[in-house]
């Protein structure tokens, strides 16, 4: 690991003024930035360690716990997620486990408990791809790494890459799972920066690899995740969480479906599907939800809404396999919400 | 315990003018509290708290396995949750609580009643995941996440051992469990 300086910042303004903003070039929670938040530290550390992320300086924003930054409220308008509670804590709590089933799933099933009782929820989204290429600096080519140097994956054993949102500079899979369920509810989130405050959708958090990896989110240098809010809606409820993966535990995802549903009968009012294991950033997919509304719920049009999900689909030479097993994925999912019992009060 | 390294000249730990902690190269000096015990150490800011433990406060009890967050050799109980030593700073556990495998005997050396089922169930063979098992272990009663085999299963899968004594670490965990509620 590379000589740090390590500071401590027990407010956001303090955090924030810890960020020497130096570097423009790239987005706030690039891994070339020189500074770096650290909370529960499962990724950074462990990048540290592999000398794939490089920060001349960490800020430990532990102590932002003692904030709303550390809080969970539910109400009317919704939930409120803190960006410092950690995994563990959302996955169990009460109001969570009843009303957004899919979200305490995502992190239940995600990691280990070790890493579920450090991580927090702010740093969860912004965990780095699993790529074997990334994270191994012996290889010489990864365009998210060393911006221009090329993308090892694409001639390499590309098994476990992505097949969505791809582009010919990187096929890294995005690895998280609450991102989906974030993505599927409509999230939007809380952040704090040099430049102030504003709040975002989930959905616009991560970027597209397009000719520019390296660049994966649309935060600003400096900028902090707050919190997350979770709005309330009649699909909350039925939702779920399905991950398929190598392990039965503590394995990510080779495909995952995060699903919300509002049923009138046993016709589909609205619903909400985002998709895992198979995407380059969290991965919600408007095209399968069209095919679902205002119809019901069967073989042949759960079928029409899963080749929608993946009419996009971009395989390479070891990872065809993700798209049938997409497919079946989210058909499997939408059966289980379907006839899921809810909890009532 | 390996005297060297506990009697390891600290680094010049001069403090900063402007208030952060420390020059690139300059010590941290830090206090953690292990086992209830406070202890001043003076380290380089890239220790994690695994190093802190083993290398500088002579607790060799918790293990390094993988040091990568992937095999939970270096399990211990921050604030009485089980975390991964390997991929914490030691910085970042100032203030915080710390139990390690030493920490679990009673003063006058009888076992917790975890760590005597390891042996009454013959939970390992090289040993060498216990010390991350039996605080897995006990965090994982804790919780309430032992209720049966599967549970078990599912709860201590941050925990691999490669000689494969899973089946006796869950039943080792079901006698320890009905003991600690006894307790």
């Amino acid at each position: 690991m590379r000589p740090f300086e390590f500071s401590r910042a027990d407010t956001v303004q303090a955090a924030i003024n810890e960020q020497v903003i130096s570097d423009t070039r790239t987005d706030g929670a690039s891994v070339h930035a020189p500074n770096q938040y650290v909370a529960g530290g499962t990724t950074l550390i462990d990048l540290m360690k592999l000398d794939v992320m490089r920060p001349q300086s960490v800020t430990d924003i532990n102590a932002l716990e003692h904030t709303p930054s550390g809080e969970i409220n539910f109400g009317p308008h919704g939930l409120h997620l803190g960006a410092l509670v950690r995994m563990s804590a959302a996955a169990s709590h009460p109001d969570v486990l009843k009303n957004y089933p899919v979200i305490a799933q995502a992190l239940a099933l995600a990691a280990s408990p070790q890493i579920r009782n450090m991580a927090s929820l702010g740093g969860n989204v912004l965990q780095r791809t699993r790529c074997t290429y990334f994270r191994d600096t012996s290889y010489s080519a990864c365009n998210k790494r060393e911006p221009g140097s090329g993308c090892a994956a694409l001639q390499g054993i590309n098994r476990s890459h992505a097949v969505l949102g791809v582009s010919d500079h990187c096929i890294a899979t995005y690895p998280g799972d609450f991102a989906q369920a974030l993505i599927a509810l409509d999230a939007e989130i809380e952040i704090a920066g040099p430049k102030g405050s504003r709040t975002l959708p989930f959905a616009k958090l991560h970027r597209l690899p397009g000719d520019a990896p390296h660049v994966e989110t649309t935060l600003a240098p400096g900028e902090l995740i707050l919190a997350f809010m979770i709005p309330s809606a009649p699909w909350t409820r039925r939702s779920l969480f399905l991950k398929i993966r190598d392990r039965q535990s503590y394995e990510f995802a080779l495909a995952s479906a995060a699903v919300a549903l509002d049923l009138d009968g046993g016709t589909v009012r609205q619903t909400r599907i985002a998709l895992g294991g198979v995407s380059a950033t969290p991965w919600r997919s408007h095209a399968a939800e069209q095919k679902l509304r205002g119809r019901k719920i069967d073989d042949a049009t759960l079928h029409e809404a899963a080749e929608a999900a993946f009419e996009q689909a971009k395989p390479r030479a070891h990872n065809a396999f993700k798209i049938q097993l997409g497919k079946l994925t989210l058909m499997r999912a939408m059966r289980q919400a379907a006839t899921m019992e809810l909890q009532y009060d | 315990m390996t005297v060297t390294l506990l009697d390891r000249a600290p680094a010049d730990p001069a403090p900063k003018t402007d208030g952060s902690l420390t020059d690139n190269g300059a010590a941290l000096n830090i206090s953690l509290r292990v086992n209830g015990r406070d202890r001043r150490l003076s380290l380089d800011p890239r220790t994690t708290l695994l190093d802190a433990l083993r290398e500088h406060a002579g607790l060799t009890g918790t293990k390094k396995g993988c040091d990568h967050g992937q095999c939970g050799a270096c399990t211990v109980l921050l604030d009485n949750r089980r975390v991964l030593s390997c991929l914490s700073l030691a910085a970042m556990a100032e203030g915080h609580d710390v139990t390690t495998i030493e920490g679990l005997a009673k003063p006058d050396g009888t076992l917790h009643p975890m760590q005597q089922a390891f042996i009454d169930h013959d939970a390992f063979q090289c040993g060498y995941c216990t010390p991350g098992q039996i605080i897995s272990a006990i965090a994982c009663v804790h919780e309430g996440h032992a209720e049966n085999d599967a549970q078990i299963r599912e709860y201590m899968s941050g925990n691999l051992c490669r000689c494969a004594a899973y089946p006796n670490i869950v039943d080792a965990i079901k006698q320890a469990k009905t003991q600690m509620k006894e307790a």
